[in-house]
């Protein structure tokens, strides 16, 4: 029994999207397709979920419509845009580059910039010690001889 | 002189850091920032295509005044809160058009029975696809819509008694 239960727990597989697989479109590279777009779309109920793994009503009809446009055809970005039209960038996990993100994306460089700069400033405001003159020289020999 | 520059400077970023923290805090409590909040993209712009049963766009537009709209359910808590508030706006003669959101018209017509019926014309988005082309995250949420059809405002969540006057001072006939 144990043995049984043990197989069976190495055997399940974690649950990617909470879309159950009546959801999926029947082509699997389609659905491959729609789960990157949707993983990519913020659940506008949860927030820090995308819409493939959040279990909200909103979040399945959304994961349906991006279906529906894959289906028909539609590009990436013509589905993304789509959403955008009607939730504007929020439901976008990744934000757009534009003025009012700059500060965000910039924010890696600008931390690497300080660093560095504190870097350079801490080691120019400290020099190397200068040699041990001849009477410390003789002194340290002292010392270390007692 | 650069010495003392060095000295201010992380009390000038603390400062400022300080500063913007407040105000964030503030925005909070007093309800002009709210993190979680997902701004409409239809403030300013015609109000979309719908067609449901109950009304679509052409008859709000056939009104040729300003009209409130409702997202409500009978199954959502928070619209229990707002009845009393859209029922004031009724009786100042506002017009309120209410959108059934994913609800069965009977619970609908039970939820209207129970805590009174503001609207002047209800609609059932049973599918919630109308919501969706909206923009709508959830009930209740409410839009004003000007005589020209083009939406002005928009709030999530149940109204405040707060906005019945400016409300009704703006759409009252």
């Amino acid at each position: 029994m144990r043995a049984i239960l043990l197989v069976l727990l190495l055997l399940a597989r974690p649950a990617w999207a909470i879309s159950d697989p009546a959801e999926a479109l029947p082509d699997p590279a389609a659905e491959a397709r729609a789960v990157e777009i949707g993983s990519q779309l913020r659940c506008l109920v949860c927030q820090n979920e995308s819409i493939e793994d959040s279990g909200a009503d909103l979040a399945r009809d959304l994961r349906h419509i991006v279906r529906e446009h894959v289906a028909k055809g539609e590009t990436d970005a013509q589905i993304t845009a789509w959403m955008v039209a009607r939730y504007g960038d929020f439901v976008l996990l990744r934000p757009k580059v534009n003025w009012g993100t700059a500060l965000l994306w910039a924010s890696p460089v600008l931390a690497l910039l300080v660093a560095g700069g504190l870097a350079l400033g801490l080691r120019r405001r400290s020099p190397p010690a200068a040699p041990l003159s001849a009477e410390e020289q003789q002194r340290l020999a002292r010392l270390m001889e007692s | 002189m650069n010495r003392r520059l060095l000295l201010a400077a992380p009390f000038g970023v603390a400062l400022l850091g300080g500063g913007a923290f407040y105000a964030m805090l503030r925005g909070l409590q007093t309800g002009s920032f709210d993190p979680r909040g997902v701004p409409s993209q239809l403030i300013g712009k015609p109000l979309p295509e719908f067609q449901l049963p109950g009304f679509s766009r052409a008859d709000v537009l056939a009104q040729k005044r300003p009209v409130i709209i409702n997202f409500f359910a009978s199954w959502c808590v928070p619209c229990v809160d707002e009845a009393p508030t859209l029922m004031a706006l009724h009786q100042r003669g506002v017009p309120i058009w209410g959108i059934a959101y994913k609800d069965k018209p009977a619970a609908t017509q039970g939820f209207l029975a129970r805590h009174g019926n503001p609207f002047t014309n209800l609609a059932s988005d049973e599918p919630g696809l109308v919501a969706i082309d909206w923009g709508v995250t959830g009930v209740p949420e409410t839009y004003l819509i000007d005589a020209q059809g083009i939406v002005q405002w928009r709030f999530v969540g149940p109204l405040p008694d707060a906005a019945v006057d400016g409300l009704s001072k703006l759409v009252a006939s």
